[in-house]
């Protein structure tokens, strides 16, 4: 009787085990040699530089410094944007090693609108299109060699695209 | 389903000049919806241009970006043909990813 009832269960654990095993191995495999394209992931996204009112808030909780005006930073934006919801901007410089550009908008709920990483061998340069909740500076943030460095331009704005 | 995500990828010289459009709603959280209720906030989070087995750029977005959004950047080391994967993951954990061929 016991020697009956004991098979099975021995049986399913120890395919339960290779189970455990072979999944782990996978895992193994999976991460070694073959990371040639990875997805997006949300860990990178750090959320508690979007949470501030303030520059320097965003700043310090994003880079942990503050920034330098500096004219090798070019922030294009339109001078009047008829419709908020959609003001193209963009940013370029002409730094040295530049590894990240954030924009903030300062009247916004939330100040920071877009932060890039900027990899060796990618340009310092960015276009993107922002909302704004209403009339507004825009800064330009450039991280190069270590130190941040800004530029800053008022955009008007006719309609706001942020309330409702 | 179609993707969300439209990209263009062209080689001039030694760089590559990446242009994409996602679809997405991009709501910021503080707009009402004709209930008077607020539609809460839905936004890509990240959007990531991978070539060669190494990220070249990557963006990370407030809802503050607009709706549908656009970005363009270039960089360099890209050749006709290869492969440009985009791949994006917004704040409800919804996600969408392409492979496209440099032109």
């Amino acid at each position: 009787m016991t020697d009956f009832s004991e098979a099975p269960r021995y049986a399913r654990r120890t395919i339960l085990k290779s189970a455990v095993a072979g999944g782990l191995l996978g895992l193994g495999l999976g991460s070694f040699p073959f990371p040639a394209f990875a997805d997006a992931n949300a860990k990178d996204w750090p959320a508690d530089a979007f949470k501030h009112k303030s520059e320097a808030d965003t700043l310090k909780a994003l880079y942990g410094k503050t920034a330098e005006a500096s004219d090798k930073v070019s922030l294009d934006v339109p001078e009047i944007a008829e419709n908020g919801a959609v003001v193209p901007i963009a940013v370029a410089s002409t730094l040295p090693k530049v590894t990240g550009i954030a924009i903030l908008v300062l009247e916004n709920p939330n100040v920071l609108a877009a932060a890039y990483k900027i990899p060796d061998g990618t340009q310092a340069s960015v276009a993107n299109r922002l909302k704004m909740a209403k009339t507004s500076k825009v800064v330009a943030v450039v991280e190069s060699d270590g130190k941040l460095y800004s530029a800053a331009k008022e955009v008007k704005v006719t309609v706001g695209g942020c309330g409702g | 389903m179609a993707s969300t995500i439209r990209v263009r990828a062209v080689i001039s010289g030694d760089t590559t000049e990446v242009q994409s459009l996602i679809r997405h709603p991009m709501d910021s959280g503080f707009v009402k919806d004709s209930k008077g209720q607020l539609i809460p906030a839905h936004h890509i989070e990240v959007l990531q241009f991978e070539h060669g087995g190494k990220t070249v750029f990557t963006a990370l977005w407030g809802p503050a970006v607009s709706k549908d959004p656009y970005v363009k950047f270039s960089f360099k080391g890209g050749k006709k043909g290869d492969d440009l994967k985009v791949s994006w993951v917004d704040n409800k954990g919804a996600s969408d990813s392409l492979m496209a061929k440099i032109q």
